[in-house]
């Protein structure tokens, strides 16, 4: 018992990984004020382009760095697009996540599938600090131990953190008061697909090594969803990673049981997204949406 | 002063029908308000006073259910009314104009009405717009049934928040400083319409104001409140305003700064707009030409929607100019953006103070908003700095808050002079002031006045926004009366008569 409880601890927290990520960078930009529906995108094709550097070059950190490139590009042309043409958010994003997936897919076919084989790399490993909930790989202590305090300082305690909240409630009052609107909300965006693109990157480089279609099968939406349910702000939005990513390492024990083999595994499957909706449809009502959540913003 | 019970055959109003009884309600270590009963009675004018933060706001929510009390109760008829929601204090007959409106912007009048009272899933627009014309002749108030609110000026988008309660059927109207947002003329009306509601629909209103000439010309009763208790509520003959300040701020004396010889004469201009230029469909400036020298207070007069918001905006950098120059220093700006305004040394005291603050910050993060970067060391933002430049700011503007709440929780006469902290915290060459009191009570304005008198004798150039004539003639050394987007003329303080600036703000120049 002890042992699949550690377990179960353990993989929620490799699960937990792109999520968290994810979810952070969303956050960041959504406190600024723009709804990022590029996060499936920024992360689907810098899980792509990571790894197909990697299988180039044999350096994953090369591929990592080149996930980053692609995300920085994404969030920079999503910034573009609603910052300063002030194109409707929920079009730019969707409109950027289906092409960054159609691109990458066709890319794939045309680079590595057409001989009927995959692109495949030796991925990081875990480290092992003893038992099997510390035996992890670096980028989930990077996101534990660095990223979430990162954002939390960044948002709560730098200069640049003020501002982006200034920005995202209330930027007629920012403007006013010497803050540049556009550039605060450009360097959200550009951080929060930073962030996003870390989240892609990991799950080809570190979780499996290999790229096939559909690999981030939803994770984008579900780290949205994740800063609804953390009504923006970082302890809650990683309790509801951990409460997705719980059900999710417990689901995959439960697949192994034999009492369970009869159960057709789409249930299971099912069972943290339906997790995340129960908890969104408990604490997503009168949530404190950041005030001018949508709103592009231009002067008279 | 008289008490209640023994003129009650003088009132003009019915017997009491409401009682709010042993009301308390704190937020964290804030006590807003603290065993308060008071009643209200239909057919009466019952005007709430008291200092920026003495409770009324809260008083008024609990009513309308917007919050709910800590303890207290509520009665109509004698009966127990539970309010958890405005829905609730509707059902119980009572209505409320919030300072803050909530009326649907790219909605007509009609269907924002409709919004309110309609009843089941069918809407007939045909039959609500047949109500809200026969309301608004009953209740003698005149509301353009098809306009889109948005377009409305805000006196008018006032009346359709007021026709929108009494059609939904209320016989208490609660007015949370209905006046404050309203130019003169408008304010007479409304202060007619209150009357008829009082006298002849027997609507027991009552009406939050700062303004002590209001209260004594339309209030039958008066309760005044001061740090979250009642002081006083007696029937208002025979109470002079003098009486209601003392019962407000307690005995305390007012700082009344002397005016004083101006530092101006023989010293350049600071401020030199030329032939400024703004083009909008409706409104707009007109070759404008200003000036304002350090150590002077340039007053701005005129009717409203003259130009005045204009030339605020294109000042705070939000509106761009098409032709002419705003100079600074001798320096003409390349561009009037608010990045290179305040650089150049201009800070801005904004008309809608709630659109100059973000509501969702604290107080000593929205004090520093505009130099972010210098309470940053390197990228860090020093929190203790910042703590310590709020508290010294709190003991300095005498602002009742404390640094780290956050700023939309705090009562309106406290967020203007959050506001003015941190204009004058950063010793602007040149202040645009823009209705500075507006909402205020007495005692902030009078300190409100002094700060700008001060700003003057140290020698920063102020241009002045005020609807409120008296307020120009006050402080300005020089007036400035704009009228269709110019400037139409420029009258010397010190011989600027009401009468001279009245015919100006007509258009009319000898
Ligand atoms: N939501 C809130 N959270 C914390 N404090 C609050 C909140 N709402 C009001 N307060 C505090 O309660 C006190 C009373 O506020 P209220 O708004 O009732 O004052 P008011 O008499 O209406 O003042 P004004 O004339 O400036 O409008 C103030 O000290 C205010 O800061
Ligand atoms: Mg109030």
């Amino acid at each position: 018992m002890i042992d699949i409880t550690q377990e179960i601890i353990g993989s929620s927290l490799r699960i937990a990984t792109p999520l968290a990520l994810a979810a952070l960078g969303e956050l960041v930009t959504e406190k600024s004020g723009v709804l990022n529906l590029g996060i499936e995108g920024i992360m689907y094709g810098s899980a792509f382009v990571g790894i197909a550097t990697a299988a180039q070059t044999g350096s994953l950190s090369a591929g990592l760095f080149a996930g980053f490139i692609t995300g920085a590009v994404a969030g920079l042309i999503f910034a573009f697009a609603t910052v300063t043409l002030g194109v409707n958010q929920h079009v730019a994003g969707l409109g950027l996540t289906l092409f960054m997936i159609s691109f990458c897919n066709t890319a794939n076919r045309i680079i590595f599938t057409s001989d009927g084989g995959q692109v495949r790399v030796d991925p990081w490993q875990p480290f092992n600090f003893g038992g099997p909930i510390f035996s992890q790989y670096w980028m989930t202590y990077a996101t534990f131990l660095i990223a979430v305090p990162f954002t939390w300082w960044l948002l709560w305690r730098s200069g640049l953190g003020l501002k982006i909240r200034a920005v995202g409630e209330n930027p007629e009052a920012a403007d006013v008061a010497g803050i540049g609107v556009a550039k605060t909300r450009y360097t959200a965006i550009i951080i929060g697909s930073l962030l996003m693109a870390a989240g892609g990157a990991f799950i080809t480089l570190a979780f499996v090594g290999t790229f096939t279609i559909n690999i981030i099968n939803g994770r984008g939406w579900v780290a949205l969803a994740l800063v609804i349910f953390g009504r923006w702000k970082i302890g809650r939005l990683l309790a509801g990673a951990a409460l997705f990513s719980v059900v999710n390492a417990g689901q995959l024990q439960l697949r192994l049981l034999p009492s369970f083999s009869d159960v057709p595994f789409e249930i299971l499957l099912a069972l943290p997204f339906l997790a995340v909706i129960i908890g969104l449809a408990v604490s997503g009502r009168n949530v404190p949406y950041p005030g001018a959540y949508l709103k592009p913003y231009k002067r008279l | 002063m008289n008490s209640v019970e023994g003129v009650a055959i003088a009132s003009r109003g019915g017997a009491p029908s409401i009682f709010l009884s042993n009301i308390t309600k704190a937020y964290g270590e804030t006590v807003a308000l603290s065993d308060v009963s008071l009643d209200l009675r239909t057919s009466e004018v019952h005007a709430l006073l008291g200092e920026n933060g003495a409770g009324k706001t809260t008083l008024m929510k609990i009513l309308y259910g917007l919050t709910q009390p800590d303890s207290g109760q509520i009665k109509a008829d004698g009966v127990a009314l539970q309010i958890n929601s405005p829905r609730d204090a509707r059902a119980a007959g009572i209505g409320m104009v919030t300072q803050h409106f909530s009326l649907v912007k790219n909605m007509t009048v009609v269907e924002n009405i409709a919004l309110a009272i309609a009843r089941t899933f069918s809407l007939d627009l045909d039959s609500v717009r047949d109500a809200v014309v026969a309301a608004s002749t009953r209740y003698g108030l005149e509301v353009p049934p098809d306009a889109i609110i948005g377009s409305l000026p805000i006196g008018l988008q006032q009346r359709v928040e007021i026709l929108k309660a009494l059609m939904s059927g209320c016989s208490y109207l609660i007015l949370d400083e209905p006046t404050a947002v309203l130019g003169p003329q408008d304010i007479d009306s409304l202060l007619e319409v209150i009357t008829q509601l009082r006298s002849e629909a027997k609507i027991g209103v009552v009406l939050i104001s700062h303004k002590m000439a209001e209260i004594e010309k339309i209030a039958d009763r008066v309760s005044v409140l001061r740090r979250g208790k009642v002081v006083s509520s007696s029937l208002a003959n025979g109470i002079t305003s003098k009486e209601l300040i003392t019962l407000m701020v307690g005995e305390q004396e007012s700082g009344v700064v002397l005016r004083s010889e101006s530092q101006s004469h023989g010293r350049d201009p600071i401020l030199v707009l030329d032939s400024v230029v703004v083009k909008m469909e409706i409104g707009g400036l007109n070759n404008v030409s200003l000036d304002v020298r350090p150590g002077e207070i340039v007053g701005i007069a005129g009717v409203s929607g003259n130009g005045q918001t204009e030339l605020v905006n294109i000042l705070s950098g939000t509106l761009s100019i098409d032709s002419g120059t705003i100079a600074v220093e001798g320096a003409t700006l390349t561009q009037n953006t608010p990045q290179l305004l305040m650089r150049a040394g201009v800070g801005m005291l904004g008309e809608d103070r709630h659109a100059s603050a973000v509501h969702a910050l604290q107080v000593m993060e929205n004090l520093v908003l505009d130099c972010v970067d210098n309470f940053a060391t390197k990228v860090q933002l020093n929190r203790k700095k910042m703590l310590e430049h709020c508290e010294s700011a709190i003991n300095q503007f005498e602002i009742k808050a404390t640094a780290k709440q956050v700023f939309g929780t705090l009562s309106g006469g406290n967020m203007q002079k959050v506001l003015l902290a941190r204009l004058f915290s950063r010793k602007p060459k040149v202040a645009i002031i823009s209705q500075p009191t507006r909402g205020l009570d007495v005692m902030a304005t009078s300190y409100v006045r002094s700060l700008i008198s001060k700003a003057r004798l140290d020698g920063t150039a102020v241009l002045l926004v005020s609807e409120d004539l008296d307020e120009v003639l006050e402080l300005a050394d020089r007036v400035a009366v704009m009228y269709r987007g110019s400037v139409i003329g420029v009258v010397d303080g010190a011989n600027a008569s009401r009468e001279k600036i009245g015919e100006l703000m007509a258009g009319i120049v000898r």
